[in-house]
């Protein structure tokens, strides 16, 4: 890279997703540039992709790209709210709305695109809004909460994703789109009827084939949209989003070439009709042609980096191809969807009661891929991709590609049939010969590979193809792809679940003894314990399996930080008698400890001292209750709302349907905790989209979500199945559950796991509700097992002998444990600090307690 | 200087692959039988979680790591070598080891012995 000729000042107008990965791309490549960004948005870049985020939860500044701290410690210039209104070509200084002035050696303009608002009468007044900033969310959010009915103006890809957003928000939801059918530039005649089918039954109202003439006052709502005929709708906000317009007017006032129908002209370099001035992302115009996607901007601006500093990476235009998900439905669509190439043939495949969609399209030879749409399932989608972008060879019978899978069927396309060039992540331009050098020049672990090339941080929807083609790689290269559980044994957790199953084996030792080494350690214990549970279901204190446990399974509590013991009775649903409260209350009460409300919707007992567990178990017990399982890897809580039984917009007995299935899985033990959740309408005031399984009411029945949690990493879960009866429910969650307990790594929650599932959520509905694997039936078996012989693990300790032998605090002394030292707060107790162990003041005697 | 040896408990009292506490003197004393042999692999060491500051080290699980067997603290699971006591992780925290040992039925921890 030369630097001698490279210009001093640049000048960036327009922070957005492009902008700002100009100026990343130019400080990496050239540190010294002296660079000033001028950004029209009160902040600097963020994921406009994933604007929509916002809605679910995502922050500002958890949408940022960067910020000042980082563009300071790059030496980047940066002003906000600097809207550039004025060039002087000749001076070659820009000048701001507010008059400030900055004087360019080169001047980039990534100033983006607007939303078009077509100028229907009465369009321009509150509650009239479009969706592009996350000043326009704000908006709409604002907007949403005065609102009960919502228009989105255009059905295509942006306005399918705004419909969304306002019925996430509660709207009743309505797209009014002018074509006859929805996204008409990626889909076809066939695609758009199946994807309107499919989004009104999620209760969005699609209205095609409708011009809006006039925006007045409604009757019933805030405005009424006439069409042309005499139809109309009312609603109380209309969201225009009837495609965008490159922003272009500083060419057009400044005299650069434009486009006769909008965008600044550039050639292959990126340069304008002005030597000095660039122009990248939806701005520009690169052979009659505007691109509306992050990736082709990214690509422009890779390319004016490189002419700036003298290297020949040029812009070549960019393949448009989508994959994206909106209102849960997933819509693929390749190249040449709408077969216009000459002599182009096209193969269908549709299923109308699944909702699926699938059309290829293929030049008259048959040999070559030119296009594909695909409605309701995506997952040929990586695999036409590269046939179409690399010209790879068809099979004979090209309709095998996306027929559902048979004998015969076509195998997806493995990694080592896409050539070095083939483009692995559009994104960030990452090509399969790009991860093989990094691989080459020794990263070989998949984190690192990412890092390095960057593929698979944009948008993301290229992860699983990357991980192919580093395990391929990997695999040739002779590197053991590594997932031993421990050095003990030199099996991953599924592997050792199979040769437990498989073998018969039922205890550690035997396992130990055949297949691994050492004596095992705290890792790989607890593991097996927990497949020997969930694959025989013994007590868990059996004296082989004692030694296992984490010392939160084997005293069947959660130890504190103090080394006493919390105590969780389990409380299905969160229902709970007077006479419950009443016996907890009196044993809280009678052995001083704390008293909680959980955040699963049960009671905790913290303060219990080993000893004397047993004793309080006993009295709970007594009183009707059983373990909670708060300590162990196994069904938690199952959350519910009070729904229809008490609830005037409930419409299914949820407190119901909570205790059936937390009693059917309690006990069940799992690769990490399990929690599930039933909410008896769309309100969803249990929160069953956090939840490893949900479960929402509907009319019809119930709809099942999987793989959601809190925690760490918060994630909403995936609709799985809609409008289920209850036995179709429980089969699944049962077969569900159970895949999950013999595939999952240990410690893996339900949405890592299936995040590494290779195929994701379609491969797990595969399983689970097509039973693709043949399996089903062995699942729910192997769960009947467990579920018959189910036993409160608490009653067996409190009765047996030898089990209450092991809470004895010493072996050798009746005396209690003076270690333990509480203080008062509140009313209740708390373990004492170090320092007010010291200084002994205010100490609650907890040695008195255990003769109540 | 002698050692003495007092009676703490018996060996049946002892949990294979597991631990036990006992009380001498005031001071908690974390006992543990690795393996199945009758007098195999008895260790005796402080329990005392220097880390998690509890009295805990007797709910542990016992493991080896390479050839050292040893025990994971059940508040914060670091490891310590029953036979020197010294933690993996962290080789300035160090559990005091206990002579131990078994004469007939019972199990015998020595005091005296520095
Ligand atoms: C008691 C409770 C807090 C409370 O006072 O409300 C609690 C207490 C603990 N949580 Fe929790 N969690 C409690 C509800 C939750 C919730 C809320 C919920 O379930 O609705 C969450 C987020 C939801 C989720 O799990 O998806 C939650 C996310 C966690 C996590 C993070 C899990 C993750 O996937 O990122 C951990 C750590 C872990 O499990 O590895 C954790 C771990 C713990 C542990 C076990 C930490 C430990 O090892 O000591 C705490 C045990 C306390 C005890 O002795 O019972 N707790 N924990 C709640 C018990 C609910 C119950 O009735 O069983
Ligand atoms: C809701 C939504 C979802 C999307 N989903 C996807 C998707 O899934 N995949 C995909 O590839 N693409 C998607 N896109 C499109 C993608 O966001 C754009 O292609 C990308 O943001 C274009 O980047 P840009 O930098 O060219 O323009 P922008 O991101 O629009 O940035 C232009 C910036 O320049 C500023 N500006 C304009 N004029 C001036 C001026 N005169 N002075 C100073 N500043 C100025 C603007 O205020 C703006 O901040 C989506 C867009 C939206 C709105
Ligand atoms: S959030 Fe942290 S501190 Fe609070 S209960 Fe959960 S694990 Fe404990
Ligand atoms: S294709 Fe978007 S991250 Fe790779």
């Amino acid at each position: 890279m030369t630097s001698s000729n490279t210009p001093s000042q640049i000048v960036v107008v327009g922070n957005g997703m492009v902008g700002h990965h100009f100026v990343e791309q130019l400080h990496q490549a050239l540190p010294s540039a002296k660079i000033i960004v001028l950004s029209g948005e009160p902040r600097l870049a963020y994921d406009r992709v994933h604007l929509s985020e916002y809605f679910s939860g995502k922050s500002a500044e958890e949408l940022a790209m960067t910020t000042p701290e980082l563009y300071d410690s790059w030496g980047v210039e940066h002003h906000c709210n600097a809207y550039v209104d004025n060039i002087d070509k000749a001076a070659k200084v820009v000048t701001t709305k507010s008059g400030e002035t900055y004087s360019y050696d080169k001047l980039v303009l990534a100033t983006g695109s607007y939303p078009f608002v077509p100028p229907i009468p009465g369009h321009d007044q509150e509650h009239c809004l479009v969706y592009r900033t996350i000043e326009d969310l704000e908006g709409i959010e604002a907007s949403a909460k005065e609102s009960k009915v919502g228009v989105v103006v255009g059905g295509g890809l942006l306005g399918l994703e705004a419909a969304n957003a306002l019925k996430e928000a509660g709207l009743e939801t309505h797209v009014v789109e002018f074509a006859p059918q929805l996204m008409a530039v990626q889909l076809d005649e066939g695609g758009g009827r199946l994807l309107k089918n499919k989004i009104e039954d999620l209760g969005v109202k699609v209205h095609t084939s409708k011009a809006t003439s006039e925006i007045v006052a409604g009757e019933n709502c805030r405005f009424r949209m006439n069409f042309q005929g005499d139809d109309y709708l009312e609603t109380d906000m209309i969201l225009f989003s009837a495609g965008i317009r490159p922003s272009d007017q500083l060419a057009r006032s400044f005299d650069l070439e434009i486009g006769e129908r909008g965008g600044i002209v550039i050639d292959n370099q990126c340069k304008t009709s002005d030597p000095d001035i660039y122009a990248i992302g939806e701005c520009a115009l690169w052979q009659n042609r505007i691109f509306g996607l992050v990736a082709p901007g990214y690509t422009m601006a890779r390319a004016a980096v490189s002419h700036l500093i003298g290297g020949d990476t040029e812009f070549e235009g960019a393949d448009m191809s989508t994959k994206l998900k909106l209102l849960g439905v997933e819509v693929g669509s390749i190249g040449d969807s709408h077969a216009k190439t000459p002599g182009a043939q096209s193969y269908t495949y549709e299923n109308q009661p699944q909702g699926i969609y699938k059309k290829i399209v293929v030049d008259e030879q048959s040999n070559t891929l030119l296009g594909a749409v695909l409605v309701g399932d995506s997952s040929e989608f990586d695999t036409l991709l590269q046939y179409s972008l690399n010209s790879i060879a068809l099979p004979e019978f090209p309709e095998t590609l996306i027929l559902p899978s048979t004998e015969g069927a076509a195998p997806t396309l493995g990694a080592d049939a896409l050539p070095d060039s083939a483009s692995i992540c559009s994104c960030h331009n990452v090509t399969k010969g790009d991860i093989i050098a990094t691989i080459d020049a020794g990263t070989t672990d998949f984190a690192g590979i990412k890092s390095c090339t960057k593929a698979s941080t944009g948008c993301g929807g290229c992860t699983a193809l990357l991980k192919n083609v580093v395990d391929a790689e990997l695999e040739k290269r002779g590197v053991e792809v590594k997932k031993d559980i421990c050095e003990h044994f030199a099996y991953s957790r599924q592997e050792l679940f199979h040769l437990i199953k498989v073998n018969k084996i039922k205890t550690f030792d035997d396992l130990l003894a055949q297949y691994g080494k050492g004596l095992g350690c705290d890792i790989c214990k607890p593991a097996v314990g927990s497949i020997l549970a969930s694959t025989w279901n013994d007590y868990i204190l059996e004296k082989d399996h004692v030694s296992l446990q984490d010392t939160n399974d084997t005293y069947l509590g959660n130890m504190q930080k103090d080394g006493t013991y919390s105590i969780v009775p389990r409380m299905a649903g969160g229902e709970v008698k007077p006479e419950g409260l009443i016996l907890i209350g009196e044993i809280a009460r009678d052995y001083k400890l704390y008293t909680k409300v959980t955040g699963g919707q049960r009671i905790d007992l913290f303060g219990a001292k080993v000893n004397q567990l047993p004793e309080i178990w006993e009295k709970l017990i007594a009183g009707g209750f059983e373990t909670g399982h708060a300590y162990a890897k196994a069904l938690r809580t199952v959350k519910s709302c009070v729904g229809s039984t008490w609830c005037r917009y409930g419409v299914q007995d949820s407190v119901g349907a909570a205790i059936e299935v937390e009693n059917r899985y309690k006990g069940l033990r799992a690769p990490h905790k399990m929690k599930m959740a039933v909410s008896g309408c769309t309100r969803e005031c249990a929160e069953a989209q956090s939840k490893d399984v949900g479960i929402i009411a509907t009319e019809n029945g119930w709809n099942l979500y999987v793989c959601g949690n809190g925690g760490m990493k918060p994630r909403h879960a995936d609709l799985f199945a809609t409008d289920l009866d209850k036995e179709t429910l429980i089969k699944y969650i049962d077969r569900f559950w159970m895949f999950y307990i013999r595939t999952a790594d240990r410690l893996q929650r339900t949405a890592t796991w299936m995040d590494n599932l290779e195929g994701g959520l379609d491969y797990l509905k595969d399983v689970i509700i097509n039973d693709s694997l043949g399996i089903a039936e062995e699942l729910e078996a192997q769960m009947q097992h467990v579920v018959d012989t189910y036993q409160c693990e608490w009653k067996t300790a409190v009765e047996d002998e030898k089990s209450r032998k092991r809470f004895r605090r010493f072996v050798n002394s009746e005396l209690d444990d003076n270690s333990v030292v509480f203080v008062e707060e509140r009313g209740q107790i708390r373990p004492a600090t170090e320092a007010e162990k010291l200084s002994d003041i205010n100490i609650i005697d907890a040695t008195e307690t255990s003769e109540a | 200087m002698s050692i003495e040896w007092h009676n703490v408990c018996g060996t049946d009292d002892l949990v294979i692959n597991s631990g036990v506490c006992a009380l001498l003197n005031g001071q908690q004393i974390a006992i543990f039988k690795v393996g199945t042999a009758p007098d195999a692999g008895i260790y005796a060491v402080d329990n005392f979680d220097p880390q998690g500051k509890a009295q805990v080290i007797y709910r542990g699980i016992i493991g080896s790591i390479g050839d050292k067997t040893v025990v994971a603290s059940p508040l914060y699971k670091q490891h310590f070598d029953l036979a020197s006591g010294e933690c993996i992780e962290s080789p300035d925290q160090k559990l005091q080891v206990w002579p131990v040992r078994v004469q007939g039925n019972s199990v015998q921890i020595g005091t005296g012995a520095n």
